[in-house]
C-alpha cells in the first residue's frame, strides 16, 4: 500500500505544482503587456489550467500536443521552461523560437508540442498527421489536439475526424469548451451538440468538468492508454473557463460577458484553488506547505521574466534564417 | 465641407451609406455585429441595421465565404467581412475557383457582385500568421478586382465604388491605418477604380507606392528633397484595374521609378509595375526600375527582425539616391 500512496502523493504535487506554474506565467505575462514591454497581444490561459495538466500528466514526453493561440498553458503542461518562454514572448534570441514566433507561435519539440498555431483549427490537420505518423512508423505515441469551442466551426475537424475514425489513429481531441470564441457565446455558433459531431462518426465522445483536474487526469489515463493500444480516435469536451478577456487588450468586456458570471466562476470553481482545498482535506500537503509551493514558483517566474527582460535579442542576420531547412540564408538563396 | 475622421470611421460610413441606399447588401463575418470587429471598424452598424442585415458567423471562412458567392448568384450584395488578410487562405477555393471564375465560365450570364474586406500590414507584432500582405494572390487571379486604400479618404470612396461593383472586388485595409485620420468630405463621392493619384509632383525620379507604403513614400520624397532630388509620388489605388497611363507619363518625365509595396517582393506586386514600366517607357528610363517590397522571409515576431522586413522611408530614399547617381547595382 505505501508505494502507492507515495505515487499518488508525487502525482498530485506535480499536477498541483504545473497548474500554479502555468497561473504565475500568465500573471507575468498580462503584467508585462500592461506595463508595455511586450511586443503585440497574448492570450491568457488563467482559469483552464486543469485542462492542459490533466491531459499533459497523461503523456510522456514522445507524445505530441497541437495547441492554440491561447497556448501558454499547454507548453507549461508539455514541460517547457519558463526562461526559455518569457524569452520567446520578448522576441529574444533565447527563446524557443529565437524570438521568431513569439506568444501565437510558441512550440517546444523537446517535449512533443509541435506548437501554438494563430488560425483557429489550423493544428487539427497537424495533430492528426502525428498520429498517423505514429501508427506507420509503429511508435506507440499518442497526439493530443487541444482547440476551443469556436474551432469546432471549422470543416478542417470533420474531414480529419472521419480519417482518423476510418484509420483508428491514436489521436484525441481535446475542446476546451470555455463558452466563448472572441465576444461570441458558443451556443450562438454552435448547432447541436459537440459529442454529437464526434460521435456520427463513431468516434467515442466524452464530457468532463474542465475545473477538475483529477477527473480530467483520470479519463485522459484511461484514453491515452486505449490509444496506445489502437482504439482511438477519442473526443473530449472540456467545459471550461477563461478568467481574462478573448485577449490582454478585452478590458471592457461587459457587453458580452458580465462581471458576475466572471466571478462566480474564479469564486466558487477556481481549478487550483480546490485542488489546493482537496489536497489539504486529505492530509497529502498542509496549508503552509500549499503557501510554500505558490511563493516559490512565484519567485521562479519573476526571475526568469527578469531575465528574459535583460537577454539579447537575435542578431539581425537571423532574419533569413530558417527559410528552408538545409539553406542558411534564404534572400542568397531565392 | 470636408473633416478628418479616422480610416476606420471612413469605412463605417461607407457601409452605412450604401447599405441605407441598397437593401440588397448584407454584412456577414465574424464578431461583426455586437463587438463590431476586433478593430471595431463596424461599431454601430448591427444596432442600425439588426442582425438579419450584420451577420455573426461561426469561425467558417470558407463556408460563410461560400454563402456570400451564392448569395451574390442570387440576388443579395454581400461585404464579406474576413479579420486577418492571412485567413485569404482558407477562402481561397471559394473566392478564386468558384467567385472569380463564375461570369466567364457562365459566358456572362451570371454575376457575383460580393465585396470581400479584409487587410494587409506587418510591424503589428502579431506573427507569421497575422501580418502578411497578400493582395499579389488575389490579383494573380483574372476575374477579381483588388482596391488598396492608403488613407480614409481613399478607404471610403473606394470601398463604396467596390460594393456598387457587379464583380468580386477584394478591398485591403491597412491594419495599422485604422486610427490615422485624413479630410474626408462630409457629401458623398466615390473613386472610380482604375484612376491613380498622384500624390506629390516631382521630376527626377517615380516612386509608385501602395496602401501602407504611400505614407513610406511620401516619407522618403520629403528626406530626398532636402538632399535636392525631386521626387513623385503616385498611389495606384487599385492594382486590378491597374491605371498604367498615369504611372508611364511620369515615368517618361522622371525616367527613373522604385515600386514600394507591402507585399513580398518575389513574385509580386512591384515586379508586376516595374516590368509593365520597363516594357512601356524602357527608351525613357535612365536607370533600372528598383523593386521594394517585403522581405521574401515570413514575418517574424521579434521587434528587432520584423523591423528589417519591410520598407522604409529611410530605405526608400537611398535607393532612390542611388538611382539619381546612376549608382544603382546593375547600373554599369
Ligand atoms: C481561421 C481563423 N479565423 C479567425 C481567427 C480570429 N480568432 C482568433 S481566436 C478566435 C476565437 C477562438 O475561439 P475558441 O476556439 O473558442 O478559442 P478560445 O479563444 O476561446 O480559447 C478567433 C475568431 C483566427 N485566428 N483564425
Ligand atoms: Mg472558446
Amino acid at each position: 500500500m505505501a508505494p502507492k500512496k507515495k505515487t499518488n502523493t508525487e502525482d498530485y504535487l506535480q499536477m498541483y505544482r504545473q497548474m500554479v506554474r502555468i497561473r504565475a506565467f500568465e500573471d507575468n505575462a498580462n503584467q508585462l503587456y500592461l506595463s508595455a514591454k511586450m511586443p503585440g497581444l497574448t492570450h491568457m490561459y488563467s482559469g483552464q489550467e486543469a485542462v492542459a495538466v490533466g491531459i499533459c500528466e497523461a503523456l510522456e514526453d514522445t507524445d505530441k500536443i497541437t495547441s492554440t493561440h491561447r497556448g501558454h498553458g499547454h507548453c507549461v503542461a508539455k514541460g517547457a521552461e519558463f526562461k526559455e518562454m518569457f524569452c520567446e514572448l520578448l522576441g529574444k534570441a533565447e527563446g524557443y523560437c529565437r524570438g521568431k514566433g513569439g506568444s501565437m507561435h510558441i512550440a517546444d519539440q523537446s517535449h512533443g508540442n509541435l506548437g501554438a498555431n494563430a488560425i483557429v483549427g489550423g493544428s487539427m490537420g497537424i495533430a492528426t498527421g502525428a498520429a498517423f505518423s505514429a501508427k506507420r512508423l509503429g511508435t506507440k505515441d499518442v497526439a493530443v489536439c487541444f482547440f476551443g469551442d469556436g474551432a469546432t466551426a471549422q470543416g478542417l475537424w470533420y474531414e480529419v475526424m472521419n480519417m482518423a475514425a476510418l484509420w483508428s489513429l491514436p489521436v484525441i481531441y481535446a475542446c476546451e469548451n470555455n463558452g466563448y470564441s472572441e465576444y461570441t457565446k458558443t451556443e450562438e455558433i454552435a448547432a447541436g451538440s459537440l459529442t454529437a459531431r464526434a460521435q456520427a462518426f463513431g468516434i467515442e465522445a466524452h464530457s468532463v468538468d474542465g475545473q477538475d483536474v483529477l477527473a480530467v487526469n483520470e479519463l485522459a489515463q484511461k484514453l491515452v492508454a486505449r490509444a496506445r493500444k489502437g482504439e482511438g480516435p477519442f473526443f473530449i469536451e472540456l467545459k471550461t473557463y477563461r478568467y481574462h478577456g478573448h485577449h490582454v487588450g478585452d478590458i471592457n468586456r461587459d457587453y458580452y460577458r458580465s462581471k458576475d458570471e466572471e466571478a462566480e466562476w474564479k469564486i466558487t470553481r477556481d481549478p487550483i484553488v480546490n485542488f489546493g482545498k482537496w489536497l489539504e482535506a486529505e492530509g497529502v500537503l498542509s496549508a503552509d506547505e500549499l503557501v510554500a509551493i505558490n511563493d516559490e514558483i512565484k519567485a521562479d517566474a519573476k526571475a526568469a521574466v527578469d531575465y528574459a527582460l535583460d537577454a539579447a535579442y537575435p542578431p539581425t542576420g537571423e532574419v533569413d534564417m530558417h527559410v528552408f531547412a538545409g539553406v542558411d540564408h534564404a534572400l542568397s538563396y531565392v | 465641407m470636408s473633416r478628418e475622421i479616422t480610416l476606420s470611421k471612413a469605412v463605417n460610413e461607407a457601409i452605412a451609406e450604401e447599405m441605407r441606399r441598397d437593401p440588397a447588401i448584407f454584412l456577414i463575418g465574424e464578431d461583426v455585429a455586437e463587438a463590431g470587429t476586433p478593430f471595431k471598424v463596424l461599431s454601430g452598424l448591427v444596432e442600425e441595421f439588426g442582425p438579419d442585415r450584420i451577420i455573426d458567423t461561426p469561425i467558417s471562412e470558407p463556408g460563410f465565404m461560400g454563402i456570400a458567392v451564392g448569395a451574390a448568384m442570387t440576388g443579395s450584395r454581400p461585404i464579406v467581412d474576413l479579420m486577418f488578410g492571412d485567413f485569404l487562405f482558407l477562402v481561397m477555393d471559394q473566392l478564386c475557383n468558384q467567385a472569380a471564375k463564375t461570369h466567364y465560365m457562365s459566358g456572362g450570364k451570371l454575376q457575383v457582385p460580393l465585396v470581400l474586406r479584409t487587410n494587409l500590414g506587418a510591424t503589428r507584432r502579431s506573427a507569421a500568421q497575422h501580418s502578411q500582405s497578400l493582395h499579389a494572390l488575389v490579383a494573380h487571379i483574372p476575374g477579381l478586382k483588388v482596391a488598396l486604400p492608403s488613407s480614409a479618404y481613399e478607404a471610403k470612396g473606394l470601398l463604396k465604388t467596390a460594393i456598387r461593383d457587379d464583380n468580386p472586388v477584394v478591398i485591403f485595409e491597412d491594419k495599422l491605418m485604422y486610427n490615422d485620420k485624413a479630410p474626408v468630405p462630409e457629401e458623398e463621392y466615390l473613386i472610380p477604380f482604375g484612376e491613380a493619384a498622384v500624390l506629390r509632383e516631382g521630376h527626377e525620379i517615380t516612386l509608385v507606392a501602395t496602401s501602407s507604403m504611400v505614407q513610406v513614400a511620401l516619407k522618403a520624397a520629403d528626406l530626398l528633397d532636402r538632399d535636392g532630388i525631386s521626387a513623385e509620388v503616385i498611389d495606384p489605388r487599385t492594382i486590378v484595374p491597374l491605371d498604367e497611363e498615369t504611372i508611364l507619363s511620369s515615368v517618361r518625365k522622371t525616367s527613373r521609378a522604385i515600386v514600394i509595396d507591402e507585399g513580398h517582393q518575389n513574385f509580386g506586386i512591384t515586379g508586376e509595375i516595374a516590368s509593365r514600366i520597363s516594357e512601356k517607357a524602357f527608351y525613357h528610363l535612365d536607370a533600372p526600375v528598383v523593386r521594394m517590397g517585403a522581405m521574401d522571409v515570413p514575418v517574424p515576431f521579434s521587434p528587432a527582425l520584423e523591423d528589417l522586413t519591410v520598407p522604409t522611408p529611410e530605405t526608400v530614399a537611398e535607393n532612390a539616391r542611388l538611382s539619381v547617381r546612376g549608382e544603382l547595382f546593375h547600373a554599369a
